[in-house]
C-alpha cells in the first residue's frame, strides 16, 4: 500500500498573503482523505496545487514517487490519472451530457468513439444518469449535474479523484444523491481527497480526516480520533461552530 | 421621359435592372468574403493575446510573445482608429505607387474590409473568450486537455456563441460599409448607383432605390443570423431515455412538462 500522492513542504502566497505555509500530506492506495477547516484555511489551494491549477512556490508533489513538478510527468497522462471535481460542477455548456462524460477520452485518451460513449455510459449509469445523457447542463438540476461531473472524470479511468467543496453548492435536498454517490466509489477501493464541509460524511467514510487551519495541518488522524476527540482548541471549536 | 417620382423608379429599375443587380451582388460577395475572413483574422489575433505560457516557458518564448501582443495590439489600435475610407486609399495607392502592385478593385476592396473588419473581431472574439466561465478552462485541464484541446472543443464555440450577435452587427455594418470603397472604383452598390444617377441626373430616385435595397439586405441577413443563433441554442428540450418497465421507452422533456415528467419517470 504505497502512497499514489505525496505532498512534501507545500507553499503557496497570493500576492503578500501565505495561503499554505509548509504542508506535508499522503494519500495511500484505496484511502479516502477528507480535509476539513473553515473557509480560508488553504484546503482548496491545496487541492488546486495538487491538479496544478496552481502552481507552489515551494515544496514538491510526488505520484508515485515521481516530481510532477519536474517536468518528467507527461501533464495529460497525470491529469487523466489524478481527476477532479468541482464545486461549480463546471461541466461543459455546450455539450450534452453524453460528450461531456466522452470529449477526454477522446481527446486526451485518444480513445474510440465506440470505446468512450460505452465507457460514460457505463459511467452514467453508476451515478444513476444515463436516462440523460441527450440533456444539456442548463436542463439539469444541481445534483444532476454534479452527478454527471462525477461520471465524466470516472470514465477518465483515473488513479485518484479530488473533490473540491463537491455539495457546497448545493441545494440540501440534493446533497444526499451526491454524497451517496462518493460512498459508493469509496466502497469501491478508490482514492479519494475531499475537502469537505460534511461531518457526517467524514465521519461514516473517511479512512482519515486532516483539520486544517491557517495554512498548515493543525491534526490529523482517523475520524473517530479527530472529529470525536479533538485534542486543539482550533479544532474544538470549529467542531463547536460546525454544530 | 417619366413625370412621376414612381414612373421614374420603375424606368430606373428597368433600365439600370442588370447595374443594381450586380452592384448588390459585389456588395455581398465583398462584405460576406471580407467579413468571414475578418473573423479568422480576428480569431488567430485573439487566440494569440489569451494564451498564458506555462509555468517555466523560456525567456525566449516569453519575449515572442511579448513582440507579438505589441504588434497585435499595433495593428488593432491603427485599424480601430483610422476611417476604412482612408485605410483604402493608402493601402491601394500606396501598394501601386510604392510596391508596383496593380491590384484588382474587388481584391482590394476584401483586402481592406478584412483587416478593418479583424481588428474590431479580435476585442469582440477576446471579450467572448474571457465571459467564458473559468471554470470551464479548468475542468477541460483538469481531465487533461492541452490549451489548444480547451480552445477548440470548450472554450470557443461558447465563445462565439456568445459573441455571434456582435459579429452579425460587424457583417450588416460591412454590407453597408463597404460603399466607402467606391473611392477605390469597386463595382459594388453604391459605384454603380453613381454611375445610374448621372445619366438622367435623377439622384433622389436612384439612391432611393439604392436605400431600399441595403435596407433589404440588412433587414434579410438579421433574420438569418437570428435563426443561425437558434440552430446553435439546440433544442429546448430533451429526452430521457429508459424506463423501469421499459428500457427503451422515450420521454421528451420540454421547459412545460419538465416537472411532472421527470417525477412520474424518477418515481
Amino acid at each position: 500500500m504505497g502512497s499514489v500522492i505525496e505532498v512534501q513542504g507545500l507553499k503557496k502566497s497570493f500576492g503578500s498573503h501565505e495561503v499554505l505555509r509548509g504542508i506535508d500530506l499522503s494519500a495511500d492506495q484505496g484511502q479516502v482523505t477528507c480535509i476539513i477547516g473553515s473557509s480560508g484555511s488553504g484546503k482548496s489551494t491545496l487541492l488546486r496545487c495538487i491538479n496544478l491549477l496552481e502552481t507552489p512556490d515551494e515544496g514538491r508533489i510526488l505520484y508515485h514517487g515521481q516530481d510532477i513538478l519536474s517536468g518528467e510527468v507527461n501533464m495529460p497522462q497525470y491529469h487523466a490519472r489524478v481527476g477532479m471535481v468541482f464545486q461549480q460542477f463546471n461541466l461543459f455548456g455546450n455539450m450534452d451530457v453524453l460528450a461531456n462524460c466522452m470529449t477526454g477520452q477522446m481527446k486526451v485518451l485518444r480513445r474510440s468513439r465506440e470505446e468512450s460513449e460505452q465507457n460514460a455510459l457505463k459511467y452514467l449509469k453508476k451515478v444513476g444518469m444515463a436516462a440523460y445523457v441527450s440533456a444539456k447542463p442548463r436542463q439539469l438540476s444541481g445534483g444532476q449535474k454534479q452527478r454527471v461531473a462525477i461520471a465524466r472524470t470516472l470514465a477518465m479511468d483515473p488513479e485518484v479523484i479530488l473533490f473540491d467543496e463537491p455539495t457546497s453548492a448545493l441545494d440540501p435536498e440534493m446533497v444526499g444523491e451526491v454524497l451517496g454517490v462518493m460512498q459508493d466509489l469509496a466502497q469501491d477501493g478508490m482514492t479519494m481527497l475531499v475537502v469537505t464541509h460534511e461531518m457526517g460524511f467524514a465521519r461514516a467514510v473517511a479512512d482519515r480526516v486532516v483539520f486544517m487551519d491557517g495554512g498548515v495541518i493543525c491534526e490529523q488522524g482517523e475520524p473517530a480520533q479527530v472529529l470525536a476527540a479533538p485534542q486543539s482548541e482550533r479544532l474544538k471549536a470549529f467542531l463547536a461552530s460546525m454544530l | 421621359m417619366p413625370t412621376t417620382f414612381f414612373g421614374w423608379v420603375g424606368f430606373l429599375l428597368e433600365q439600370y435592372g442588370p447595374l443594381f443587380a450586380s452592384g448588390t451582388a459585389m456588395t455581398l460577395l465583398i462584405s460576406l468574403t471580407g467579413t468571414v475572413l475578418g473573423f479568422v483574422l480576428g480569431l488567430l489575433v485573439a487566440i494569440v493575446r489569451t494564451v498564458e505560457l506555462p509555468r517555466g516557458a523560456g525567456r525566449v518564448r516569453r519575449a515572442l510573445l511579448g513582440c507579438a501582443h505589441a504588434l497585435m495590439n499595433v495593428y488593432i489600435q491603427v485599424f480601430r482608429g483610422t476611417p476604412m475610407i482612408v485605410q483604402a486609399m493608402v493601402i491601394y495607392y500606396g501598394s501601386m505607387q510604392y510596391l508596383g502592385l496593380d491590384m484588382d478593385h474587388t481584391a482590394a476592396a476584401i483586402f481592406v474590409i478584412s483587416i478593418n473588419t479583424g481588428a474590431y473581431m479580435a476585442e469582440i472574439i477576446r471579450g467572448g473568450i474571457i465571459s467564458v466561465d473559468k471554470g470551464q478552462f479548468e475542468a477541460a485541464h483538469a481531465i487533461g486537455m492541452t490549451h489548444w484541446q480547451t480552445m477548440t472543443t470548450v472554450v470557443l464555440p461558447q465563445a462565439i456563441r456568445n459573441i455571434l450577435p456582435s459579429v452579425g452587427n460587424e457583417f450588416i455594418v460591412n454590407i453597408k460599409d463597404s460603399s466607402v470603397l467606391n473611392v477605390i472604383a469597386v463595382s459594388e452598390l453604391f459605384f454603380q448607383a453613381k454611375s445610374a444617377a448621372g445619366t438622367y441626373f435623377r439622384y433622389f430616385e436612384v439612391y432611393f432605390i439604392v436605400a431600399v435595397i441595403y435596407l433589404v439586405l440588412t433587414l434579410t441577413v438579421s433574420r438569418i443570423l437570428r435563426l443561425v443563433e437558434k440552430k446553435m441554442d439546440g433544442p429546448d428540450s430533451y429526452v430521457i431515455h429508459g424506463s423501469q418497465s421499459d428500457s427503451r421507452a422515450e420521454i421528451k422533456v420540454s421547459a412545460e412538462n419538465e416537472k411532472e415528467v421527470v417525477k412520474r419517470w424518477e418515481a
